[in-house]
C-alpha cells in the first residue's frame, strides 16, 4: 500500500523512540557508574535529570496522537502508535528511575563502602540489556527476543531480594550502616523497576507482532 | 452545467506561462474578505474571511447544506453560471481581485483549475482530453502537446498506466483513472489553483487512496482546496481545515489542532460524530 507519509510518520516515531531509549541508556549506564566508581560529579549530574528525554516523551506523544487523530491507522497500524505510546512513557520512567539511582548513589558514596558491591552491578547489567534487547525487539520486531526479556525479569527480582537480605543482616548487626545500606535497597528496587518496565516494553513488542496480550501470565503460558 | 463549466474553465490564453515559483509556504494564495452570497432571498454565505495558504492543502468540511461547496465555486466565480446568484466581499488570488469588473473571468478560471466529484472525462481519447484545454487555446504543436500530455499525467500518476493506450478513449478507464483523467487535464493548463469538490465521494477505497497521495504530492506545485463530506479523508490529506455550519466558517485551524483540540464545542460535536 502506499501511504508513504503514514508511513514516514510511523518511521520518524520509531526513530525517536530508538533516540530516546539511547539517552535512557546512557543515563543509566553513567547513574550506575557513579555509584561503582563513588563519583559524586557524575551523580549529580544524571540527578539533575535529562531534559532531552523529558522533550522527546512530549514529542513522541503528540506525534502519536496526530497520527491517530489524521490517519486513522488500522490493525498492526494502531498496534504500533499504542504500542510506542506505552513503550514511550516506560523509556521515560525508566530515565527517572536512573535519576533516583543518581540521588541513592549520592547517599551512599559519601560514607566508607559497606561491602563490595556485586549484586547490584549484576542486576544493573541485567536490567541495561533488557531494556536494550527489548528496544532492539521493537524495532525488528521480533518477538521471539522479546521473549527472553520476559524470561530474565525473574532472575533481577530474585537477586533484588537477595540484596534486600543481605543488607538487612548489615542493619540488624549494626544501626550505623542503616543510612548506606538504605541508599543500596533503594537502588537495587530502582533497578527491579527499570527491569519492570522493560518487561512491559517487551510485552508491548509481542502484542505489536502477535497481536496477543501476554500480560500477568506464567512465563510458560507467554511462550 | 458542471462540465461545460469546466470546458470554459481551461480555456487559457495562448502563451501558457508557469507562475513564478513562490516557495515560501505561510504565504497566502487566496484571500477571502467578508463574502456574502445569496441566492435569491436565500442567504447562503454570511461573512466568511479566510486566508487559503500557497502550496497547502485547505480541505472545507461541514454538514450537507454548511455552504462549503458554494465557497468553493466562488474561487474561481463558477456561481456565476447559477441564475440569481449576488456575491459581495472580495476575493484576491495571488493579488488578483476576482470579482473586479475588470477581470478575465475565463482567465479565472485558466488559473483556478477544478475537479469534480463525478468525473467528466470528455468522449475523446485520453490523449485529447488531457490536451483539450491548450487545443482550444490555439496549441496545436503536436511537440508542445505530446509533452503537456506526459507531464500532466505523470503529475496525476496515471501515466504508467495509460501511456500505451493514449488513443483509447477516456470513458473506458476505471472510476479512480477518470478522476486522475480529470486531474491530468485540470494541471495541464498549468493552473496555480486546484479546487477539488468531493474528488474521492464515488471512488472505492483504493482509488480514493491514489487520489488521496496523489493530492499530497500535487502541493509541491498547487496550492489546493478540498471539499469532502469525509471527515478521515480532510484528516488525511489537509494541512487546514475550515468548519462550516449553516453558511459560516465556525473555526478555521491547522488540520492536526483542529481534529485533537478543536476551539469550538460545534466542531467538537460535528468531527466525534455527534451531529451532522
Amino acid at each position: 500500500m502506499e501511504r508513504y507519509h503514514f508511513e514516514e510518520g510511523l518511521g520518524t516515531i520509531k526513530q525517536r523512540l530508538l533516540s530516546m531509549g539511547g539517552h535512557v541508556e546512557e543515563r543509566l549506564t553513567e547513574a550506575v557508574k557513579a555509584l561503582m566508581e563513588r563519583r559524586q560529579d557524575l551523580a549529580e549530574r544524571v540527578a539533575r535529570g535529562d531534559h532531552e528525554i523529558n522533550q522527546l516523551q512530549i514529542e513522541i506523544d503528540d506525534r502519536c496522537l496526530k497520527l491517530l487523530a489524521l490517519q486513522q491507522p488500522m490493525a498492526s497500524d494502531l498496534r504500533f502508535i499504542t504500542a510506542a505510546m506505552k513503550i514511550n512513557a516506560d523509556l521515560e520512567r525508566i530515565g527517572d528511575q536512573a535519576v533516583n539511582i543518581a540521588q541513592n548513589a549520592l547517599k551512599v558514596i559519601n560514607q566508607a563502602p559497606l561491602r563490595p558491591l556485586i549484586d547490584i552491578p549484576r542486576m544493573a547489567e541485567l536490567a541495561l540489556r533488557m531494556t536494550r534487547d527489548a528496544l532492539d525487539a521493537f524495532v525488528r520486531r521480533d518477538p521471539e527476543l522479546a521473549r527472553q526479556v520476559l524470561l530474565r525479569d525473574d532472575e533481577v527480582d530474585n537477586l533484588k531480594d537477595h540484596v534486600f537480605r543481605v543488607l538487612l543482616t548489615h542493619m540488624m548487626a549494626d544501626p550505623g550502616t542503616i543510612e548506606r545500606a538504605l541508599g543500596l535497597i533503594l537502588i537495587s528496587r530502582n533497578l527491579e523497576r527499570i527491569a519492570d518496565h522493560a518487561t512491559n516494553i517487551a510485552e508491548d513488542v509481542i502484542f505489536l507482532v502477535e497481536a496477543r496480550d501476554v500480560r500477568h501470565q506464567n512465563p510458560e503460558a507467554k511462550e | 452545467m458542471a462540465s461545460s463549466a469546466q470546458d470554459t474553465g481551461i480555456r487559457i490564453k495562448t502563451e501558457v506561462k508557469v507562475q513564478a515559483a513562490n516557495a515560501g509556504t505561510g504565504e497566502s494564495a487566496i484571500s477571502i474578505d467578508e463574502v456574502n452570497l445569496s441566492y435569491g432571498q436565500n442567504h447562503v454565505l454570511h461573512d466568511i474571511s479566510m486566508e487559503i495558504g500557497e502550496r497547502q492543502v485547505t480541505a472545507f468540511i461541514g454538514p450537507s447544506g454548511c455552504g462549503k461547496s458554494t465557497l468553493l465555486r466562488c474561487l474561481n466565480r463558477m456561481n456565476d453560471l447559477i441564475d440569481d446568484v449576488s456575491v459581495s466581499g472580495k476575493i484576491v488570488v495571488r493579488g488578483q481581485d476576482i470579482y473586479s469588473p475588470t477581470t478575465d473571468v475565463i482567465e479565472v478560471r485558466r488559473r483556478v483549475g477544478m475537479v469534480f466529484q463525478k468525473s467528466n472525462p470528455f468522449p475523446k481519447s485520453i490523449y485529447e482530453n488531457v490536451v483539450y484545454g491548450l487545443r482550444i487555446a490555439g496549441i496545436n504543436d503536436k511537440k508542445v502537446l505530446d509533452e503537456a500530455c506526459e507531464r500532466s499525467l505523470r503529475g496525476a500518476a496515471l501515466w504508467d498506466e495509460v501511456k500505451d493506450r493514449l488513443d483509447e478513449s477516456g470513458l473506458g478507464l476505471s472510476g479512480g483513472q477518470m478522476q486522475r483523467l480529470c486531474i491530468a487535464r485540470a494541471i495541464a493548463v498549468e493552473p496555480e489553483i486546484i479546487l477539488m469538490d468531493e474528488p474521492c465521494s464515488a471512488l472505492d477505497p483504493i482509488a480514493t487512496l491514489k487520489i488521496e497521495e496523489l493530492i499530497y504530492a500535487l502541493k509541491e506545485r498547487y496550492t489546493i482546496v478540498i471539499v469532502t463530506h469525509n471527515l478521515q479523508q480532510a484528516a488525511r490529506v489537509s494541512d487546514k481545515t475550515g468548519f462550516f455550519w449553516l453558511g459560516r466558517l465556525v473555526e478555521y485551524e491547522p488540520t492536526p489542532d483542529m481534529f485533537t483540540r478543536p476551539k469550538d464545542k460545534l466542531t467538537e460535536d460535528y468531527i466525534t460524530g455527534r451531529f451532522g
